[in-house]
């Protein structure tokens, strides 16, 4: 019979050691650095193609995100249709994302097709034209579902907190508008294309189980390009943060709920305090057992999810919290964030419960290594950011020894109200 | 091919274990055979309150989550129409955390009225998020309406309308616990870093002494035949107008599920598919346009929902839709688009397999289907479908008297 009193016995997760299976490491002729993991059981293939073409070195608002989208809109040789539909005839998934310093095309393929796809992949980086009534739909389809988008206060909410954060003329600040959509010409994205693209800095990162001859297939389709020739220029991006603090925007005067953003600028990634208070925000608001979703969604019921986070770039970093809450009580939720925040400065937390936020997160990186997609995911986020190749060790101690002096020690440090951004959109 | 292996506890539980040795994981997934399509009428959005205080503590546990994620887990769950699933993931070497917790709450529930009230308003708070405080967030509590008139399919999982929620009372709860989450209404599986022999000792030793329950008989209000075209037009404080038809299909476990379900491939599933490059690049009469199916057990519905390009009519709109539809009612798809919609498929499946998490919620899926092994049978099924399968569908599925039109006007 079991005896249902007792908790049955665990080995803590922070007694598992935890280790990044290594990356094998490519150089093509042209001297594009490949990252490769050859792993699982799937006969599967993720190739993830990354260059310095994000929004960070865009003259006009929205080149960059556009130009990133119109790879997959017509070559010299192949109008939109037929791009689609070779990668699609092979039941492969072509996905392009433009982020903030990078922009990519990712694959995901079945591995006996991936010789079928390469040489299309290398034919839209060398060969894009941009045609011109493709761009005219883009803007038609953007404009729309901005419009759309501005009807959502969290959508609202998420561009008006990193403006105040970082400036509406700042890369990590500034938003889409149609005008920027209708100011958008093919001319512009061709040259965009040609510096970032056709003679821009790539990397390739590519896993699941590979084709024996990977190396020779990568060498042939995008070793002999013009590629990491030019180093991409030095831009300088200056933060103009908002002297003002306090936001509450009315978006819908029907609305019914508030989409509530608190924030503050955080010492970046590669920072000695980053994991440890990773650690923290974890135990703030960064799990379903959290402060945040204990008072204000199991005791109050004011909303159903609130998180925390850490909103990371390459050249700045954001703690984020984030909720939405019925428009009567935002005023309420938020008087409790700043009370969690103040508990966390003034009482130092118990071993027991930092000891399952430990558990919780040593857990969840466990969970996560067990693909090869999410190891070269971890891997990539390393590599790109320059955080070391021991990043991921030095991550799992700094989560196994951080003590609860140290975690109220950065509460002390970090997470005062008066430091932080807040905003609330109806 | 996935292995598992799969037995039934004295007590009519279901269980089902699939041996992955390569991960130090372990998922334990409980699927309770209710969703809202289980419903009262009067008390909708039941299911799904339900699911919420399954995490308010049990008779010997008081909360669920801080023992799992002290353990290194960590879990969710979700409500359908059809069904109810509870996950959670941990270190192969805690599973029998796992077990205890899961089988402690099966046994039986222990919350009061303050965590009744609590998830009263977190659902509420969910109802607006999703569903009010949205533009076109009512498109579907509308369309169920419109399509249904018999079937529980007619409202939502969230529920038809807010006040359901706000009126459960503890006593309704209790009812519900004891009417479907018994052992002999559940399946129980297990996957990754563990043996056959291990799972059948533990599920022994945690769920055997469970009073079996009653056996819940589902006897649904079936929905009669639609026989003539439905219309609504709705006027919303929404910027862009929005074009919504829906026409009858068939239930999970008919063999011409294949059929459709590679049709909503062929008509949208991506850039090269048919409504895609006819109407929003040829024509640019649509700024988005889809078409799918949710995969519900019981006949469900095939859908083709659009955002209007500004200035276009309504009315062009549905014949522009209707004209597209006539030319793969006239003429079988050729050999190579069939090849390509099977390929997507054969790919799709390989990436969901790839997830531990995934393979134990498809094990417990296909077993509330009567057919746990259908996790290996599914590609042959669409591997056989043939173009002239798919051309008779068509002119059978998109008959005018099947059908049911939303025009969903915007404000500007």
């Amino acid at each position: 019979m079991a005896n249902r009193q007792v908790a049955p016995q665990i080995k803590d997760a922070i007694d598992y050691i935890l280790e990044l299976k290594p990356f094998r490491k490519i150089i093509l002729d042209n001297g594009i650095a490949v990252y490769a993991i050859d792993a699982g059981a799937e006969e599967v293939v993720q190739l993830e193609l990354v260059f310095n073409a994000g929004n960070w070195y865009e003259h006009e608002n929205m080149v960059a995100s556009a130009t990133n989208y119109m790879l997959k809109n017509g070559t010299s040789q192949k109008n939109a249709f037929d791009i689609n539909e070779h990668f699609e005839y092979y039941g492969s998934y072509l996905n392009r994302n433009c982020y903030n310093e990078t922009a990519t095309l990712s694959l995901h393929s079945l591995t006996k097709h991936l010789h079928e796809l390469l040489p299309v992949i290398q034919e839209l980086i060398t060969d894009s034209i941009i045609p011109e009534p493709e761009l005219h739909i883009y803007r038609q389809i953007m404009k729309q579902k901005l419009e759309v988008n501005l009807k959502k206060c969290d959508f609202v909410a998420n561009r008006l907190i990193d403006e105040y954060l970082f400036g509406i003329r700042h890369p990590y600040g500034k938003y889409s508008s149609a005008i920027a959509y209708d100011a958008l010409q093919p001319e512009q994205l061709r040259r965009f294309f040609d510096q970032y693209y056709v003679n821009g800095q790539c990397s390739i990162f590519v896993a699941g189980k590979l084709p024996n001859n990977i190396e020779q297939q990568l060498n042939e389709n995008f070793g002999k390009l013009p590629l990491n020739k030019m180093r991409s220029p030095q831009i300088t991006h200056i933060i103009e943060a908002a002297a003002e603090k306090k936001y509450r925007i009315i978006n819908d005067k029907d609305g019914i709920q508030g989409a509530i953003r608190i924030a503050s600028h955080f010492p970046g990634n590669n920072h000695p305090d980053f994991i440890k208070t990773q650690v923290l925000n974890t135990l703030f608001g960064g799990y379903f057992g959290s402060r945040l979703m204990s008072n204000i969604r199991e005791d109050k019921g004011y909303t159903y999810g609130i998180h925390s986070y850490m909103q990371n770039h390459m050249h700045a970093t954001a703690w984020m919290i984030s909720t939405e809450a019925g428009s009567e009580v935002c005023e309420a939720t938020i008087t409790e964030v700043y009370k969690e925040m103040r508990v966390l400065r003034d009482e130092t937390v118990t071993e027991e419960e930092l000891l399952l936020v430990k558990n919780y997160l040593i857990g969840t990186v466990l969970g996560d290594l067990d693909g090869p997609f999410h190891i070269i995911g971890r891997w990539k986020n390393i590599i790109l950011n320059a955080l070391g190749e021991d990043y991921f060790n030095r991550s799992v101690n700094d989560i196994k020894s951080v003590t609860p002096a140290e975690i109220q020690e950065l509460a002390n440090k970090y997470l005062h109200p008066e430091k932080f951004y807040e905003l609330v959109v109806v | 091919m996935i292995q598992f292996e799969q037995f039934v506890l004295q007590n009519g539980l279901k269980v089902v274990v699939h041996e992955d040795h390569s991960t130090p994981m372990a998922v334990v997934n409980v699927m309770y055979d209710v969703g809202a399509r289980d419903e009262n009428p009067a008390q909708t959005g039941f299911a799904h309150l339900f699911e919420h205080l399954m995490f308010g503590g049990s008779v010997n546990i008081p909360s669920y989550d801080e023992p799992l994620q002290r353990a290194g887990g960590e879990n969710n769950a979700y409500t359908t129409n059809d069904l109810t699933n509870y996950y959670c993931q941990l270190p192969a070497e805690n599973i029998e955390t796992a077990f205890w917790l899961e089988s402690d709450r099966m046994l039986s529930l222990d919350f009061g009225e303050k965590s009744l009230e609590v998830q009263r308003k977190v659902v509420s708070e969910e109802f607006k998020e999703h569903y009010l405080n949205k533009p076109y967030g009512d498109v579907w509590h509308k369309m169920r309406t419109l399509a249904y008139k018999n079937h529980p399919y007619r409202w939502m999982t969230i529920g038809a309308e807010l006040s359901h929620i706000e009126n459960a009372t503890l006593e309704d709860v209790k009812q519900f616990f004891s009417k479907h989450y018994r052992p002999v209404n559940a399946i129980l599986t297990v996957a990754g870093h563990v043996t056959a022999a291990q799972v059948q000792q533990l599920a022994e030793k945690w769920f055997g002494d469970i009073p079996s329950g009653e056996r819940y008989m589902r006897h649904l209000p079936q929905e009669p035949l639609q026989t003539t075209p439905r219309k609504l037009e709705v006027h919303a404080n929404v910027p862009v107008d929005a074009f919504y038809k829906c026409w009858h299909i068939y239930p999970r476990m008919d063999s011409r599920y294949y059929t459709t379900d590679l049709l909503t491939e062929i008509l949208s599933g991506g850039g090269s598919s048919r409504l895609f490059q006819s109407l929003v690049k040829e024509k640019q009469i649509f700024s988005s346009i889809g078409c799918y199916h949710f995969g519900s057990i019981d006949a469900g519905l095939l859908t083709i929902e659009g955002k209007l390009v500004r200035g276009v009519k309504m009315e062009d709109a549905e014949l522009a839709v209707e004209a597209e539809l006539q030319k793969i009612k006239n003429a079988p798809v050729e050999e190579k688009e069939l090849r390509k919609v099977k390929n997507k498929t054969e790919s799709l499946i390989a990436f969901e397999d790839m997830s531990l998490m995934n393979r134990a919620g498809s094990l417990s899926f296909y077993t509330l289907l009567g057919n746990t092994n259908m996790i290996n049978e599914e590609l042959n099924k669409y591997q056989v479908v043939t173009p002239t399968e798919i051309q008779q569908e068509t002119n059978i599925i998109f008959d005018p008297a099947n059908s049911n039109t939303m025009y969903y006007f915007g404000n500007r």
